[in-house]
């Protein structure tokens, strides 16, 4: 039985993974410094919100609390990729095994990751007994908390200013095997037991409550799991930019996150690949445009802030008119499986 | 003794400006179940409404420079106007949207206001000086109190007496309490959709407006962001009280505002600046003994 789901619906994580692989392949041709650069930003974005697919989706509770688990994640790359030349002055105040030492890129983001993991297992024993919308309020405090401490704790996380020296490693394949990972742990939770009992709490609380789903154990696993795939991202971003700060992981990054998985639809992984790919195209254009745009001598350039304005309008409008997402809530996949099945998602 | 006084004070005021954040999402959340996010926007909107859109880092003094006495009602009802036309234009589509959409819907109207703000005035806060002479502190059995603190407090004592009369003895008060009861039952017997939600909207705006004017007149500053963490106080208020709440949401605001001040003051210096995470984690933390609130009423329970 549970290879059959497996074969069933094996179909979708092999074309996502085919859509990307196209694009990385496509920026490897171009070969342009930018364009990769473009490319592994949104790569980059597709683990997130993928991380986000895997508590929201099956869930069905928002969360608003998820760029947290990414900030942990980062900050945890930087501190332990950080040559400890510079780790001697810049972040005094970490423990002197951390401060001593540089760890490997793979040890350091699997350790970014399982801090991330762990950090959701503790709070989340206490955010998974609220219902739904107080849930989703508490993890905005949850953000508000893990913002506070990141952006005051000055001897450890270099308080609101950047904490530079990170190795820059995540090009356009490295970054493309992180989103390769998020979408097979995404699709193997997904046909879990848990997956399924927490789909089946989603749609039906009492009803699952009633067969015996223990719903708050189930979207604890569902919590931990998508924090240790954003912990990974966020160590990736990392290691993208080199860089780290504590407003980069606030709200603006929540709410394009969240349009992405609204745009391409909450409630399935092709709809969470596809609104990142959406969304990021939208904003590498009006980016275009922001910057200026040469129209037969006359330079049109729009104002600062444009990009966030469409993104919400689009966001909003797809909301009212295709509240399912562009994917309408359904895999995509070679086999059209039955009406019926619809609902069971991936 | 006048240590205490003054640490009342502070924290009194703070409380008042948290619980009145509280009720304006509490009204909305009661009778449409939306977790309206943009609230800390339509703050930060009353706020740029008094000065004239430019991008210099000079405020210039529009709507700001008319006599209190007329500048008040006018903003305030430019919050409810901002309020009711984000009703009239979004929310009014999420009728029978399940509350998870309509959140993400308020968050992005929040948004797209925000950095309609940015592009009108960029993000660069701005200083604006309103009314002055309420800085100055007044005596009261010792303790010097800022006159803006006893002001914000007495406002905030009025807008609750008035909502509590406006909500038991008007016929729109019923109809608002039947609605956040049982919708769809005060339909049946009559009641307004559109007109008590659009009712909501509007006192919820005029409650933002009035806490944009109490934080401007203590900060001096216009910044697009500053609604955004009284809001998020709030929005705990709400959670603590009680979602659907009104009393608890108020009580609620209070409770946060006086457990602010009181670390403020409690904590060892170097723990101060994590102040903000301490309130907040207190408050989760909280919520394990009591999940539906510390003031949940009955009616919120779920049903079987």
């Amino acid at each position: 039985m549970r290879n059959s789901i497996l074969y069933r619906t094996v179909s979708t994580p092999l074309l996502l993974v085919a859509m990307l692989l196209a694009i990385a392949i496509t920026a490897q041709f171009v070969g342009s410094g930018p364009f990769s650069r473009t490319i592994v930003e949104m790569f980059i974005r597709v683990m997130l919100v993928i991380g986000l697919y895997i508590f929201i989706g099956n869930s069905g509770i928002i969360s608003f609390g998820h760029i947290g688990f990414m900030c942990i994640g980062a900050y945890a790359t930087a501190w332990f990729t950080i040559p400890p030349m510079m780790k001697k002055y810049s972040l005094r105040g970490l423990p002197y095994f951390i401060k001593d030492h540089q760890l490997p890129f793979l040890a350091s983001a699997l350790l970014s990751s399982l801090l991330a993991a762990v950090f959701a297992l503790i709070v989340g024993r206490i955010l998974m007994r609220l219902s739904g919308i107080a849930a989703s309020i508490a993890t905005f405090a949850m953000l508000a908390v893990i913002n506070t401490v990141y952006s005051n704790w000055d001897t450890v996380t270099g308080g609101t200013s950047s904490i530079v020296g990170i190795p820059m490693y995540a090009g356009v394949w490295l970054s493309f095997a992180g989103t390769v990972i998020a979408i097979v742990v995404a699709w193997l939770y997904a046909v879990s037991s848990s997956g399924l009992a927490l789909r089946a709490a989603r749609d039906e609380a009492i009803a699952a409550s009633a067969s015996g789903v223990n719903i708050g154990r189930e979207r604890l696993i569902a919590f931990v799991v998508s924090a240790a795939v954003i912990g990974l991202c966020g160590s990736l971003y990392a290691h993208f930019l080199g860089v780290v700060n504590p407003d980069a992981f606030y709200l603006g990054l929540t709410f394009v996150a969240l349009s992405m998985l609204v745009v391409g639809g909450m409630n399935s992984l092709s709809g969470a690949v596809i609104g990142v790919v959406v969304i990021s195209s939208i904003i590498q254009i009006l980016r275009w445009f922001e910057k200026g745009v040469d129209l037969g001598g006359v330079t049109l350039a729009l104002p600062n802030g444009t990009q966030e304005i469409a993104i919400g309008v689009v966001t909003v409008a797809i909301l009212i008119f295709r509240p399912s997402g562009l994917m309408r809530n359904e895999e995509i996949g070679w086999r059209k499986r039955p009406r019926r099945r619809n609902s069971e998602g991936a | 003794m006048t240590a205490l006084l003054q640490i009342a004070f502070d924290a009194l005021s703070l409380g008042s400006l948290y619980a009145i954040c509280a009720l304006g999402i509490a009204l909305i959340f009661g009778v449409m179940r939306l977790v309206n996010f943009a609230q800390g926007d339509y703050i930060a909107f009353c706020v740029f409404a008094l000065l004239w859109p430019s991008i210099d880092a000079t405020a210039i003094v529009f709507l700001g420079n008319l006599p209190w006495f007329v500048l008040v009602p006018v903003v305030l009802m430019f919050g409810a106007g901002i309020s009711v036309a984000s009703e009239i234009l979004v929310f009014r589509r999420f009728r029978n949207a399940n509350p998870a959409t309509m959140m993400i819907a308020s968050f992005a109207v929040g948004f797209v206001i925000q950095h309609v703000l940015l592009l009108l005035f960029s993000s660069r806060p701005k200083s604006i000086n309103l009314w002055p002479a309420l800085g100055l502190p007044v005596e009261i059995l010792g303790a010097r109190i800022p006159l803006l603190q006893l002001i914000t407090i007495i406002i905030t004592v009025a807008i609750l007496i008035a909502l509590t009369a406006f909500l038991r003895r008007t016929r729109y008060g019923l109809e608002m309490r039947a609605a956040a009861e049982n919708f769809t039952m005060a339909r049946m017997l009559g009641v307004r959709a559109n007109g008590v939600i659009m009712l909501a909207f509007a006192v919820s705006g005029a409650l933002a407006a009035a806490v944009g004017l109490i934080r401007v007149t203590q900060t001096g500053t216009a910044d697009i962001q500053m609604g955004a963490s009284v809001m998020l106080v709030a929005f705990i208020a709400t959670v603590i009280g009680g979602l659907g709440s009104l009393t608890g949401a108020v009580l609620a605001g209070y409770l946060i505002g006086a457990a602010s001040v009181v670390m403020q003051v409690g904590l060892p210096l170097e723990a101060r600046p994590f102040r903000d995470a301490f309130v907040y984690g207190a408050v989760i933390v909280s919520l394990i003994w009591r999940p539906q609130g510390l003031f949940a009423p009955n009616s919120t329970k779920q049903r079987i």
